[in-house]
């Protein structure tokens, strides 16, 4: 019995039992009716809040739909075989592919993953198992972060003047250097905080057992990590495989086939970047058809990655 | 202050004995002023209360095991409650005892009044104030008081031993009073049980205050110094 | 088997927190030593130092003698081999998330560099069945997750993973005070066993488990030891007023 009721009581009424209850009940009536008032107000706010939430959703996603929508509109037309085998026809000529540019691509992010994944997560390591709290480790973070800011086409500028100008000449090399330079920071911020929600309670069992702090590192907390870790990776991954503008000063681009690190190599967004640009329709097509598959093939990519990884996961453990 | 809760139910746990202790107390104190006054009606008043400490001592086991089941009661706390039940128990057998006393009184009342060399009155007093000093140690946690207690026990020991000779010589030279020197003997035997209870209550308390483990003392005294003679007699 | 252990003026600090103050202690051997106290004590700070855990905390620091059979583990030996001598199972179970029942068990052997598939076989198997686990889990040693197990099965777990390196000492903090009755229960029971082959050391708060467990409690206070006797006259007719106060129940 709520003060409401109470209160109608206590108004000095000594009517008798009868009485009494009477004035019992319209208490509690008002009181209900309050009571089922605020019921609803609650689940008027419920029912809002929830329809914020998927209206934000909506928003966020349509975007994204709808880029994928028109690019199959634009470009699936134009893919065939010939896309996926033949290099480009020369200027005038119909037909071509960006067989090449798939395969610059693939080169690239492989020597980018080569450079930036170990040296990422060696100083993703650093920063949270063994140089916590250290001068070192602020430098290292502040550098990792001011890394991350530079824009991609200072980086390329960067790597020409660092590589190419030395060598004499564009390069698969440079390209994929600069691609592994601008994977670092994500990969190394991501480690480290992956590695940070790793409870402390699993380290100290491993150090408990006599197991020497670094082997505890590698072996149980980056691995219990490691999950989050690759999907750092992943994510540094789908960044760089659509970079365009460190590539330009870099691998330049190349009309043929290439597959060795030291000639110039084309690149899906390199290639994409030129056709656009350019004045003839045929190449447009093409460069639709090479946006549609850049984003089919980065999707591949990262799921192939999770499908690899998670079929090793045992039973019951997150 | 915490476990308040607990403290109180110990508070009415110690309540609820002295209780039981004071109704025994008045029991004997009853059976005595029975015997002094030839009076049956007293000797009623003690059988009914004989049923209230029977009660009492029911109740004051099982608010005792409560505690020991639902409070987990550590160290002072538990031997408090462990002397407690015993202390119980003693106070019980002193009302069997009273009661034992009281209907000695009515058997020779029907009998007549005697003079017999043996001072009941005496031993009475002495015995009840035993029991009195015993609860008195418990109330006051009082260790050294419990200890006097032990050494009063001998007197009321001899007092019996000297009955017990005077009336079997009455009951052999003056065999028409054997009666009631056979019931005289037997009140005294009956008070001198009362003593060892009170005795034992005070070893109780000394358990409860100190933790000292002191019952049977005297006994295991007398087992050492037997083996220790007999011991040197052999070799 | 296991052996004793002698410390001698040990003070341990956290930065400038003085966490424990000339403690002086006899652990002996093949037996269990209960450690009760209330919380901040020094209780844990004190069972750290005994397998130099406490020093993974930068700001930590010990001073004193700990001898462990004869070996002075702060002199004489650096902290991996002290840690592989004395075993250690913590409050909350915390078998290895990424591995199966198995591979938590050999941890400890696997990570130190032993591989024989073997050898490993059977310790493991010795281990669950010396930590009254092997029952429930032997036919899914290598397909479940450590993690997949109850709380009293993972705890169980950390005991047979502290047991696989064959300890001499088990340090155990607070071992069921996330368990319920039944696994505490069988817990106890497999300390009462283990004993014969190991000196255990138990940090308790619950301390009807210590008198259950222990033959020997020692009583902390303000990184103090208070008192330090065996477990019957410590819970029944205990020496100083302080340990009295703490057991009865009654602060303040």
């Amino acid at each position: 019995m709520g003060g409401y009721a109470r209160r109608a009581i206590d108004g000095g009424l000594s009517t008798g039992i009868r009485g009494q209850r009477s004035v019992k009940n319209a208490g509690e009536g008002k009181l209900k009716n309050e009571h089922t008032f605020r019921a609803k107000i609650r689940t008027l706010s419920d029912g809002a809040a929830t329809g914020l939430a998927v209206l934000s959703t909506i928003l966020v996603v349509a975007p994204l739909v709808a880029i994928f929508v028109y690019l199959v509109y634009k470009g699936a037309s134009s893919l065939s075989w010939a896309f996926f085998s033949q290099i480009p026809k020369p200027v005038g000529e119909v037909g071509g592919g960006m067989a090449n540019a798939i395969l610059g691509s693939a080169i690239l992010l492989a020597v980018g993953s080569l450079i930036g994944v170990p040296v990422g997560i060696s100083g993703g390591i650093f920063l949270a198992e063994f140089g916590r709290g250290t001068k070192l480790a602020h430098a290292v973070r502040f550098t990792a972060d001011v890394l991350n800011g530079v824009p991609s086409i200072v980086m390329g500028i960067a790597v020409y003047s660092l590589i190419v100008v030395p060598q004499g000449h564009f390069s698969a090399f440079s390209g994929g250097v600069a691609l592994g330079i601008m994977m670092i920071p994500t990969v190394c911020r991501t480690t480290e905080e992956m590695l940070l929600m790793v409870p402390n309670a699993v380290r100290e069992a491993a150090l408990a057992l006599g197991v020497p702090n670094w082997r505890s590192v590698l072996a149980i907390t980056v691995k219990t990590a490691s999950p989050g870790i690759i999907t750092g990776c992943m994510l540094a991954f789908a960044r760089v495989a659509g970079e365009t503008a460190p590539l330009i000063f870099t691998a330049f681009g190349n009309v043929g086939w290439n597959s060795r690190l030291n000639e110039p190599i084309s690149a899906l967004p390199l290639q994409i970047y030129v056709y656009a640009l350019s004045p003839y329709d045929d190449w447009h097509r093409l460069a639709w058809a090479g946006s549609l598959v850049l984003i089919v093939l980065i999707v591949l990519a990262v799921s192939l990655v999770r499908y690899v990884t998670s079929r090793g996961v045992l039973k019951g453990a997150s | 202050m915490t476990r308040i809760r607990f403290q109180q139910r110990l508070e009415e746990l110690k309540e609820q004995l002295l209780v039981m202790a004071g109704l025994a107390e008045q029991a004997v104190q009853r059976a005595i002023e029975a015997y002094r006054e030839r009076d049956l009606s007293i000797c009623d008043q003690v059988s009914q209360g004989e049923t209230t400490i029977n009660r009492l001592e029911r109740d004051i086991d099982q608010a005792a095991l409560d505690l020991l089941a639902t409070e987990q009661p550590m160290a002072g706390d538990l031997r408090f409650i462990l002397s407690v039940i015993k202390i119980n128990a003693e106070l019980e057998r002193v009302g069997n005892a009273a009661k034992s006393i009281s209907e000695r009184v009515r058997h020779m009342e029907r009998m007549a009044v005697a003079e017999l060399p043996v001072n009941i009155p005496r031993m009475a007093t002495l015995a009840s104030d035993m029991v009195r000093k015993s609860l008195q140690s418990f109330i006051a946690g009082d260790a050294e008081t419990a200890r006097s207690i032990l050494t009063m026990d001998d007197a009321v020991d001899a007092m019996n031993k000297a009955a017990f000779k005077s009336l079997i010589k009455v009951m052999e030279e003056q065999s028409h009073l054997a009666p009631q020197a056979l019931n005289a003997l037997m009140i005294s035997r009956s008070l001198e049980r009362v003593a060892d209870h009170a005795t034992n209550i005070a070893e109780d308390v000394i358990f409860w205050v100190e933790g000292a483990d002191v019952r049977h003392h005297k006994s295991m005294i007398r087992d050492a110094e037997q083996q220790g003679s007999g011991g040197g007699n052999a070799s | 088997m296991g052996v004793g252990i002698e410390v001698t003026t040990l003070n341990a600090w956290y930065g400038t927190n003085h966490a424990l103050q000339d403690i002086n202690l006899n652990i002996p051997a093949n037996q269990v030593t209960a450690l009760i106290g209330p919380s901040g004590c020094g209780k844990s700070t004190f069972v750290r130092c005994l397998n130099r855990m406490h020093e993974t905390d930068p700001i930590a620091r010990v001073t004193g003698t700990v001898l462990i059979g004869d070996l002075d583990i702060y002199k004489d030996a650096k902290p991996v081999e002290i840690r592989r001598r004395v075993g250690m199972v913590f409050q909350r179970p915390n078998p290895f998330p990424t591995m199966s029942i198995y591979d938590n068990v050999a941890a400890g052997l696997k990570l130190n560099g032993y591989s024989s598939r073997h050898v490993l076989d059977e310790i493991v198997e010795r281990s669950l069945k010396n930590s009254a686990l092997w029952d429930e889990v032997k036919d899914d040693l290598k397909k479940k997750s450590g993690a997949s197990l109850s709380g009293g099965q993972q705890q169980r777990l950390c005991i047979a993973r502290a047991l696989a390196v064959d300890p001499e000492v088990l340090l155990m903090d607070e071992p069921a005070s996330a368990l319920d009755p039944v696994s505490t229960a069988k817990i106890e029971d497999l300390i009462f066993q283990l004993k014969a082959q190991y000196t255990i050391v138990i940090v308790t708060h619950n301390m009807q488990q210590a008198a259950r467990v222990a033959e020997k409690t020692g009583f902390f206070l303000n990184g103090r030891m208070v008192e330090f006797d065996s477990t019957d006259k410590i819970f029944t007719n205990p020496s100083d007023k302080r340990t009295e106060d703490y057991i009865t129940g009654r602060f303040g």
